[in-house]
């Protein structure tokens, strides 16, 4: 079974994030894979480790996101695909979607997964255009998942539970945080991660129109929130608790 | 003037469309032209609300196939009237459901889609809140209509102007996709956490998921109150999700807001940040979330919630 996994090399969401030129400043800082992405590492490599096949990562961003692709190889993904190139700079979600799927599709699938959505963007629509522009069904926010013969079997969070979710495949499935238990990379992992083949392709490689990579949200300005009073802080000395309760009677909702 | 376009998502508002119709109060104050577009079991009751708050015309198809193939049959019906009626925009809730369908559309139509806005300025521009809320971005769309924005919950206040919808029945088109076979609802007790007075919030710092009985305890005397949670503790799984309160769970704007053990990050803060009062019990006092606090405690959630359980029974004597 052939298993793309999308990920995304994201400033360290450790660290408070800063702007440069109204986008998210994505250099000079520690950067790391976006941890919401070693789910769906760890769910490929539990699914090719069950049924066979290979992991293949996929991922759109700088130069630099090299180091996100070989995170994931180092855990244990067979190979990767690197699309970087300076036209993608403030790319959107749509635009990001229509480079993803063209590199998919060229790269072949059975199952592409996704994070349900980056840690630093949080925008949660590239998986869904991208089933859209493969033509695939989207299994999305799965927290728990399994394959049985060639259906994909998911339990989909919900607001009030979960619904139990069959897929035919190929398809496009995103993960919760919650799915599994990513591994963590062993030395041996990283040593071989060094040497394992990473595809790396430009925009014009994909066929795509200098239109289709141009993205249509363009940031205006960005201006700072109303700043909420500042309030008081008290070190506990045993009297925390009657302030609050105070507190709450002030508000008169006690 | 501008054709604007409201969607509604039964799976998400349980508690009466309650996003939907925050949007249509904003979308009637612009003075388009306002109508909607609502899938699933439910619809067609729906528009009578919808109409109250502001649309002309609701556009609904009932079939329970809306709701049990993810999404792909509303995405493509939700074209095909998107190609009949070319609406300049379309405004989701951002909801699981409605993300699901809006990504198709934007992939089909060609379209701009944005995430995340809390507010929009007309039918070429919106705006989000990012780093948890301290800085407001405005953005501006380009490419070919309807635009596409998805609008977080509690943006507006929802108000009814008293109109009346015409009713457009929409048929479900036969299209593949992941289907839901069987669906599991976990029970729920109290106020709902959307409409609690007084949420007790719990995080890391309680240590132990057994330590939430604390909470429990206290909102048990609270009128109003409910228990929350955030994701970190969520997806450890002390406890269901439906009590996940940030970006990817509930949006709560209590009276008050009382966290405990939760350090504040980005994902949890832009789903509570706009409380009306904010209390933080947290032992380390570099936390982030004492930058939203009213008051904060500094000490062991451990010690201070059942000291305060306490003092709250003393005070209601």
């Amino acid at each position: 079974m052939n298993v793309l996994v999308l990920v995304k090399q994201i400033p360290d969401p450790n660290n408070p994030y800063q702007l440069a030129n109204n986008r998210l400043k994505r250099d000079g800082g520690q950067n790391v894979l976006d941890p919401g992405d070693e789910f769906g590492v760890e769910a490929a490599l539990q699914l090719t480790e069950a049924n066979g096949g290979e992991v293949t990562v996929v991922s759109m961003g700088p130069e630099s996101a090299m180091e996100a692709i070989r995170r994931a190889l180092s855990m244990g993904a067979h190979k990767g695909v690197l699309i970087s190139d300076d036209s993608l700079q403030g790319a959107d979600a749509l635009v990001t979607a229509r480079v993803l799927a063209a590199a998919i599709k060229k790269t072949g699938f059975d199952l592409v997964i996704a994070g349900v959505e980056s840690t630093d963007g949080s925008t949660g629509t590239v998986p869904g255009a991208i089933a859209e522009l493969l033509g695939v069904p989207l299994a999305s926010f799965a927290k728990h998942l399994e394959i049985k013969d060639t259906t994909l079997h998911i339990q989909r969070q919900t607001e009030k539970g979960y619904d139990d979710v069959e897929s035919p495949l190929p398809a496009v499935l995103t993960v919760t945080a919650g799915v599994n238990e990513p591994r963590y990379p062993t030395f041996k992992g990283i040593m071989q991660a060094k040497s394992k083949p990473v595809e790396q392709l430009k925009v014009g490689d994909l066929g795509l129109s200098a239109d289709e990579a141009k993205a249509t949200q363009t940031v205006n300005e960005v201006t700072p929130a109303p700043a909420r009073g500042a309030g008081e802080k008290f070190e506990d000395d045993g009297t925390g608790a009657a302030k609050v309760a105070d507190f709450l009677k002030e508000a008169k909702v006690i | 003037m501008a054709k604007i376009w409201v969607y509604g998502d039964p799976a998400q508002d349980s508690t009466g469309f309650k996003t939907t119709l925050e949007i249509l109060t904003k979308a009637r104050s612009l003075g388009g032209e306002v109508e909607a577009v609502v899938f699933g079991p439910g619809a067609t009751e729906a528009a009578k609300a919808f109409g109250e708050h502001g649309a002309t015309k609701v556009f609904a198809g009932d079939d329970a196939a809306f709701a049990d193939t993810i999404g792909t049959v509303a995405a493509t019906a939700l074209h095909q009237l998107v190609q009949e009626n070319q609406p300049n925009i379309i405004l989701f809730p951002m909801s699981y459901d409605a993300r699901d369908v809006a990504s198709r559309l934007s992939a089909k139509t060609g379209s701009t889609l944005m995430s995340n806005a809390t507010d929009f300025t007309g039918a070429d521009g919106a705006k989000t809140a990012i780093f948890g809320g301290a800085q407001i971005v405005d953005v501006k769309f380009d490419g070919p209509d309807p635009k596409l924005v998805l609008i977080r919950p509690k943006s507006f206040d929802a108000e009814p102007s008293g109109g009346t919808a015409e009713v457009v029945s929409v048929s479900a088109p036969t299209v593949e996709g992941a289907k839901v076979v069987e669906r599991h609802e976990q029970a729920a007790s109290g106020p709902k956490l959307e409409d609690a007075s007084v949420i007790v919030s719990g995080g890391r710092g309680l240590q132990d998921p057994s330590n939430f009985k604390l909470l429990e305890d206290l909102a048990a005397l609270i009128p109003g109150a409910a228990v929350g949670a955030t994701r970190a503790v969520v997806d450890a799984g002390w406890v269901p999700y439906a009590m996940q309160i940030g970006q990817t769970g509930k949006t709560v704007k209590p009276k008050v807001y009382i966290a405990v053990g939760i350090s504040g990050a980005t994902q949890h803060i832009v789903g509570m940040k706009s409380s009306d009062r904010i209390v933080a019990i947290n032992k380390d006092a570099e936390a982030p979330i004492f930058q939203l606090a009213d008051l904060g405690i500094v000490g062991d959630a451990l010690k201070v919630v059942p000291k305060l359980t306490e003092e709250v029974k003393a005070r209601k004597g």
